[in-house]
This record gives C-alpha cells, structure tokens and sequence, in this order.
C-alpha cells in the first residue's frame, strides 16, 4: 500500500472450545438451545457457588499450544476480571491473566507464494459470557427493555495472541484462515467465524518505513469473517495513514467495524476506560499440568497439515491443488490414506473425495465419517471402473446410492444391471438407433467434421445409461458410419 | 422432662434417642419452646423453619425406629448460620440484598446434615455478609449475649454461637473468616472450631473471603463439636480448594490426655490490649494443662503484629469481588424505577448493602485497583506468607500454640460501632489463623464480670485431631462448659 508506512498488526482470537461441557461447571455448551435452559447455579452465579476447572478444555488448550509450537508453562494460574455487565452474572469473568497455559510459538503462513512465521505471544483459557437481546435500541442504553441468556455463560473460550508480526491487512486474513484450518484439523474448535465460535480483534499500527518504534495504535473489533478482517483492517490502515498524512495524530481507542459501510467507527474512549482489577481467582489452585500428560496429549495429536501435505506430496505424488483440498480435513485425509490402503490409485481417489463424495458432503451437511460410505466401498466401485466393468457415469450413479442407502456395491450393481454391455449385438443395435435419429450430425461427420463423433459417443451412453464402454461406443460408430 | 431437653448437648441426646427414651420431635419441640419462650430477647435467628425441622424430625424418629445403623446426629437439631445456602429456604446473609433470596440448591454443609437425618431448626443472624464482630452490622437486627443481652454476642456467627448458648438451638453452624466462629463462642461461652482451610467444602457458603472462609460447628462442649466434624469434613469435588485426604473419626481423639503435649502460649498476644482478667485465664488454663501433663512455655510469633492490616487488604479486597454479583440483574433485590443500567447498579447497591459491607467493598476496590495492587494487595499477600512461616517455625517445637481468643469479653451493644479499627482489633488473636489456613477452636477458660472468657487453641494444618484432644482434656477437667447463662438483664 502506502510505501511511506510500515504496517503492524497483531491479532487477539477467540476460540470456542469444543468440550460438552462448560469451563467451570457440567452445564452443555449446546448451542442454539432454547434461551437460560443450559444453566445451573454455578454458571448463573448464584450466592455461595464454586468453579470446578473442565479438565477436557485444559486438555484441548495444551493440544493447541503443542500445535502452535508453544512452550506449555508449569504452572499457570486463573484469574477475576472485573467489569459490571448483565451478561457476565459474577460481574468478574475468570481468565487467565499474568500466568497463561502457554507462551511463544509461532504459526506459519503462506502469502502470495511467501511463507513467514508469526509469532503467539500466548495462549490462555477464559469463560465467556452470555448474550443479550435489546428492545427499543441496539444497545442496553436506551433500550426499553434487555433481556439476558445465560446458555452461553461460561462457554470455554481459548484466547490465542500472536505478536506484533503481521505486515498486511492480507496477512491477518491469511493468519486467520491457516488458524481456522488448524484448530479445525486438530479437532479442539469447530471454528467457523460466522457463528462466533472463532472470533478476532485486531491491534493495528502504522509507522514510517525502516522505524522500529511503534507507532499508536487501534483496537478494531467486530470482524465476523475471513473478508471483515481483510476489509476492516484496510479501511483502518487507510484511516492511519490519511491522518499521518495529514500532520495529524492517532489517538489509541477502540473501534467497530461497520460491515456496510466498510468503515471503522470510533467508541468513546471512556466506554473502556477500564480497570479491571485482575486478581488470582481465589476459588481455583493453579493449574499444573504434569509431564506425562502433556506427553499423553501430544501422541493423540498425530500429524499437523503441514507435515502431512508435505508426506501426501512425497509417498502420493499429489498435485499440490488436490493436497490443499484433501489435507484441509483431516477427516477427508484419513478417509483417503485408508481407501489407498486397498486400492493403489491415489490421484484417482483424492479427485472422487474431493469431488462428488465432497458435493454430497456439503449439501447434506455432513462430514465423511458420517457417511454409509467406506474405505472398502469406494476402493470396490473404483475398481470396477479400473477393470472396466463399469462406467464413470454408473460408478457415480451406485456410489450416490451407496451414500443414500447403505447398501452395498455388489447389491446395487445386481438389482440395477449396471455392469457394463459387454453383448456386442446389444450395443450395435443401440449404436443404429443413434445414427437413426440423429441424421444432421450423421451429415457432418461424413461432411469431415470428425470431432462430431464425441456427440454421437454421448448419446450412445445416453442411450444405455451409461452402460456402455465409451471407446467401444466410438468403434463402433466409427465402423457403422466407416 | 420435654422442657429440659434444650439445655442437653447432642451426644447426650443422641444416646437418649438410641435408647428411644425420647424422639426427635420431642427435643425439636423443646428447642422450639426455648425459643419461643427466649427469642425475643436473644434475637438469635433471622428465620425459623418449624415445620420443615418437624418434618424432619418425623423421618429421623423413622431411621431411628427402623434400627438401621444412624448417625449420632440423626434426630439432632442443628440451627445453620444464614450464609450457608438452603434450597427454598430463605438465605440473607443478614443483608437487605438478598432479604428474599431462595437458593435453588444446598450447600454441601447443609445437605450432608440432611442426609444423616439432622433437622435444621432455622438460620441465625450475623454481620452482613458475616463482615463484623457483634451482629450489629446485621441488616435486620442485633443479636444479644444471653449471658447480658446489654453485651454484644460476637460475631459474625453471633446468632449461632447466642443460639446454642440460651438453648435456643443443641448445635449450630458457623463460618469463620477471621475469628468469626471462635470470638463468638468465646463471648457465649460454648465451644467453636474452626477447621483447616480445605478440610470443610464452602460449596454453598455464600462467599465473604474465599482464600480465608472456612464452616465449622458451635457447640455446647468439645464432643459435639467432634461429632459435628465428622458430619461435615471431607474432600467435595465441587470446592476446588477442599483437600482430598481421609477423614479421621473425630470422637477416638477425646481421650482426655494432655500428656507429651507441647504447648506455646503466643506472647504476642499476652500483652498490651489483652484484658487482664484474660489473660489471667489464659494462664490459668495453661498451669491446668501443665497439671495434665502437658509442656507449657512461652513463643513469640513477631509477624502477628502485621495480621490485621494484612487482612483488612486481603478479605475487602476478595469480598469486593465476591460481592460484585449482588447487581439487581439476577437474584436479590432491585432497585425500582431507575432510569437506566447504571443507575439501576448504583442505586441497588447504595440501598441494599449496610455501612459497614460497603466501606470494605471499597477499601478492597481500592486496593485491587491498577497503581495500587502492588503496594497493597501484593504486600498483604507477602505478610500472609510471613505469618504462615511464623507458625510453622513455631509447629517444629509446638504441638499447640494457645492464645485468648478475644482480647476481651463481650463488650457491650454500641460500644465500638463507631469505632471500626478498634472493632477490627476484637479480631487480632483469631486473624493471623485463617491467614495462615490453620485450625483453631475456642472453649470456655473462665468469667469476667459474668461474662465468659474463650481459650483459643491452634494447631497445624489438618491437626484438628490434636486441638479436639487438647480441649476435650481441659473440659474434662473444668467446669466452666457447665455453666449456664440465667438470660439476665435488658
């Protein structure tokens, strides 16, 4: 952009924790269930209740700073910041402050064929807080009425800090989607930033370029997809350097993005103005994960996409496009290593899984493990094709029915007739039936226009369902109309 | 004979129930009559629960027909200080605030008492917030000393400690968290224990200072107080800071034997601002346990000097926290027609907590707050750990270190209610003990124009064994348990 300034960015996610049960109690952290029907004492904040740490959400959090290269810290210690708000029922929220679970990794990302690191600062464990509707106005002031839903309270939110390393607004999407991928991948958040189970605000700041000091920067928040990071980031990297240029000066403050406009708007400064008050959380003793635990944790990891897309690439010889696509679920990855262990054409089945099988994952919503579909199953259709017994086209055809049903390869292929013609006197007939009905490009061809005979191929496969072998179809023709 | 049951402790009732000589409805309607016949000059209750305690004296008389094997505290009414919560029963914590609150579950206290079969008679009055040392900070009403209804009952547990001593109640419960158990049963004249921190669950405790709170019994001798014990110790999964180790059969230790003990009175707490005839009492009681068989000598703990300004930092500034949740928004009282959220907040708060609950309110924002956190709260935190240090430097030559419990007897009703650092001081023997998270139990070692002086006794982490051994010996053989308040005065 502006070749005068140096941009920084630095990033503050949020990621919910895909535990079945809350930070601090045994409450479901269900979402979309009916308003205050995921609560108890303990996440409501009753008189006299007690936090109990979720062991899984530790677990998940370890698993994540083991993935981001972080060093998982011997002790860390939970602690109660304070702030007055309806949706937060302690009014202090229990949050990993001076001591986080984790600190100094690093992620790596790739931008326009450049692959750099980005450093974590940390990696902590918090609750989040519940969600408030607004009568009569957006906000809690000057509306008429608010109503409070405390399903959300107490939710286990993992918050991940990267250091001031990200250069452009397209870096912090880049840094955001490889995040996405990643806690996606090692299965601890579902990640989706649509739905606030992944969320960001971003520090940003600019600086002359070759001046190492910071310059002041912003707080922008309210970014809800991988496009509001990058457009709201630009437009207040635009903001900066139009008051820069001008002689003016940034003043630190918060900012929303406006997702409409594009555009970043200011928030009284006073409205966060706060002193939180941070202490260590009385009620809790530190959390002092041992050894074999942590070690316990990384053997259940298995492999991270970088190290697997680059092991698809040596032992499958994948084009780079379909690795992307295979490794970006790790589901999808297994599936596809398990279907090579019975059946040695690996291009062949990472075009199926990312193809049809991943079209009908994504229209019935489902991910491939939820599926009648099998490793055993595929291999078995794919060999069909491979020996010729059947066509592409039925290959598909039995594989849907496979996915719809349940039922197996061979019952399908018998109950439907779907192998391939292989009674000559049957495709010959068809093969007449064609050149019959299709006299203007019978004409053509004669006339020499040869690429004519792909016409008459599909419709010979039209006319027997696919059943027949295309290049047998086009000898055929070729002898009919020879 | 009904009419003498109140004035009996639990393990005397206890084996007359066994005997079936009498019933649980029998002494719940004697405590009853006590209080009916008393309560309007002791004022030791916030709320009675006569037909639930029936009811549940009509099951336990059921347990106890049946035969099955029960607990000595089966049939046993238990009167529960009102911060300790009660599903469907009114929790105030003495505090306008909360003055309808109906907790939607049990503390593990109070839900352990019910499934052994103890009725619980109702919930007894104290500081707001159990934030005082004399019931005066209660947001209904002040307590009396049935020794002299003109003299404060202590407090915070002062409507627990009053209870048991008029008869209005055979045992009760309190909370402890800076001598809240044991000053009180000091100026009753019963027996108080406060147990290890982690050794009681305070799940359910509503929350004054969670690193210093800790429940424990207030009973009429050290047996009861055993008895009481072994109902409500124990690891609970639901307090993270409750210690997982086994519990001990509390009643084995009351062997009355003092032999071999060492024994360290704290010097630091014989001099100046200690009353004379207290300390003469002290002394007393120290040359009686050298009679038994016990090692008496002198120890200094220098650091105790620094245990209430430590703690009037450490306790405000975690009740600052605890206490933010009395909002208006979700339980509680709510200030009417406010025009907006913030004043909603405010005008709940300036209405609903007394003086004293909001100056440590404040003076625990002020010493979290950025700027200051070190110099306070931090600097409290490094006394703590001196003061800590200094009892487990004296535990390698001491068995039991003892102490008066209070510096003087029950003073009287207004006495220091303007005066809040000489109120603060009442605490200056029981303080430096929840700081360092020990156990500590007050008996009766004497009287001072009528009133009754405490003996406090402290011991290590988890000794509670030790201290219930030491104080069962001395009671045993002492007579000052014995004596009853005549309800005099006013």
């Amino acid at each position: 952009m502006h070749s005068k300034y140096e941009t920084v960015i630095g990033l503050e996610t949020h990621a919910q924790l895909l535990t079945e049960s809350k930070m601090f109690c045994s409450c479901s952290t269900k979402f979309g269930s009916k308003p205050n029907t995921n609560i108890c004492p303990v996440c409501t904040g009753q008189p006299g209740v007690l936090p109990v740490i979720n062991k899984k959400a530790i677990e998940l959090a370890i698993k994540t700073a083991i993935a981001l290269n972080c060093r998982i810290e011997k002790m860390s210690v939970f602690a109660r910041k304070h702030y007055f708000y309806p949706d937060l029922p302690k009014d202090f929220q229990v949050s990993q402050y001076e001591l986080p679970l984790a600190t100094g990794g690093f992620v790596e990302i790739e931008v326009e064929g450049k692959k750099q690191k980005i450093g974590i600062t940390r990696i902590h464990l918090e609750e989040d807080a519940g969600k408030l509707v607004h009568k009569g106005a957006a906000r809690i002031m000057g509306a008429g009425e608010s109503l409070v839903d405390y399903n959300r309270t107490g939710v286990p939110l993992m918050e991940i800090v990267t250091e001031p390393d990200i250069r452009s607004p397209l870096e912090a999407k880049v840094f955001m989607e490889t995040l996405q991928h990643l806690l996606q991948f090692i299965g601890v958040c579902d990640a989706k930033m649509e739905e606030g189970s992944l969320r960001c605000d971003a520090n940003l700041s600019l600086r002359p370029a070759g001046e190492t000091k910071l310059g002041t920067k912003t707080e922008v928040k309210n970014m809800n997809s991988f496009r509001a990071v990058l457009k709201a980031l630009e437009a207040e990297e635009k903001r900066h350097a139009e008051v820069l240029n001008e002689g003016g000066k940034i003043l630190q403050e918060t900012r929303f993005f406006d997702d409409i406009n594009e555009t970043t708007i200011g928030m009284r400064s006073k409205e966060f103005a706060h002193d939180y008050r941070y202490f260590p959380e009385p009620d809790l003793v530190p959390v002092e994960p041992d050894h074999q635990w942590i070690e316990t944790i990384k053997n259940t990891l298995g492999e991270l996409p970088e190290a697997k897309s680059e092991r698809f690439f040596n032992e499958y010889s994948l084009a780079a496009g379909i690795n992307k696509i295979l490794i970006s679920d790790k589901l999808k990855a297994d599936f596809f290593e398990r279907t090579v262990k019975h059946f040695n054409k690996p291009e062949m089945i990472a075009n199926w899984i990312i193809g049809d099988i991943a079209a009908y994952l994504n229209e019935n919503k489902k991910s491939i493990n939820e599926i009648s579909l099998t490793p055993e199953k595929l291999s078995e259709i794919l060999k069909l094709i491979d020996n010729g017994t059947i066509t592409g086209k039925i290959a598909k055809n039995i594989l849907l029915e496979v996915l719809g049903t349940g039922k197996t390869v061979q019952d399908i292929i018998k109950e439907q007739g779907l192998t391939q013609i292989s009674d000559e006197g049957e495709l010959v007939k068809i093969v007449g039936d064609v050149i019959k009905n299709n006299p203007k490009q019978v004409d053509e061809f004669k006339s020499g226009k040869d690429t004519v005979i792909m016409f008459l191929v599909g419709q010979v496969m039209k006319a027997s369902k696919g059943r027949a072998k295309p290049d047998k179809a086009q000898e055929l023709l070729r002898k009919a109309l020879g | 004979m009904t009419e003498e049951l109140f004035g009996k402790t639990a393990h005397e009732l206890s084996s007359l129930l066994k005997k079936r000589e009498i019933s649980s409805v029998e002494i719940v309607e004697s405590v009853y009559s006590r209080i009916g016949a008393v309560e309007d000059k002791i004022k030791a209750f916030v709320s009675i629960s006569r037909e639930q305690a029936l009811e549940a004296a009509r099951k336990a008389d059921a347990k106890l027909k049946s035969g099955e094997n029960t607990d000595p505290l089966c049939g046993i009414p238990v009167a529960i200080k009102d911060n300790m919560c009660t599903k469907g029963v009114t929790t105030t914590c003495s505090s306008k605030i909360l003055a309808n609150y109906l907790p939607p579950y049990d503390a593990t206290v109070v839900a352990k008492l019910k499934e052994l079969g103890a009725p619980s008679t109702g919930k007894t009055n104290l500081d707001e917030f159990a934030m005082g040392s004399s019931t005066e900070n209660s947001g209904f009403h002040t307590t009396r000393n049935p020794w002299n209804i003109e003299t404060v009952p202590g407090g915070s547990s002062g409507g627990s400690a009053a209870a048991v001593a008029s008869g209005e109640s055979i045992a009760a419960l309190g909370s402890d968290t800076g001598g809240s158990i044991r000053q009180p049963a000091s100026f009753c004249g019963v027996v108080g224990l406060k147990p290890t921190y982690g050794r009681v669950s305070r799940y359910g405790l509503v929350a004054f200072a969670s690193s210093l709170d800790q429940i424990g019994p207030i009973t009429k001798d050290v047996t009861d107080a055993a008895l009481l014990m072994n109902a409500i110790a124990g690891y609970d999964a639901k307090d993270s800071t409750s210690v997982n180790a086994p519990v001990p059969d509390y009643r084995n230790v009351l062997v009355g034997n003092a032999k071999r003990f060492r024994i360290g009175i704290i010097s630091d707490l014989m001099g100046k601002g200690i009353d004379e005839e207290v300390k003469i009492a002290v002394r007393d009681a120290a040359k009686q346990l050298e009679k038994l068989g016990a090692i008496v000598e002198e120890v200094s703990l220098p650091t105790l000097e620094y245990a209430v300004p430590a703690y009037y930092i450490i306790a405000p500034a975690e009740a600052s926290s605890n206490l933010a949740r009395y909002d208006g928004v979700k339980f509680g009282r709510r200030s009417k027609d406010a025009p907006d959220l913030i004043t909603m907040y405010y005008n709940t708060r300036r209405e609903g907590f007394g003086s004293e609950v909001k100056r440590r309110i404040m003076i625990g924002t002020y010493a979290l707050s950025a700027g200051y956190y070190d110099a306070y709260y931090l600097k409290a935190l490094k006394v703590r750990t001196l003061i800590k240090q200094d009892f487990e430097k004296a535990f390698t030559r001491f068995d039991v270190l003892i102490s008066p419990t209070a510096p003087s007897p029950a003073f009287r009703i207004g006495e220091k209610v303007s005066d809040p650092i000489a109120m603060y001081l009442s605490d200056i023997a029981t303080i430096p003990v929840n700081l360092a998270g020990l156990p500590a139990i007050s008996l009766p070692c004497g009287f001072s124009h009528g009133l009754p002086i405490g003996l406090q006794m402290i011991g290590e982490a988890f000794s509670e064994e030790k201290l219930l051994q030491l104080a069962y010996t001395y009671e045993q053989n002492t007579d000052w348990h014995k004596r009853k308040p005549e309800l005099k005065g006013g």
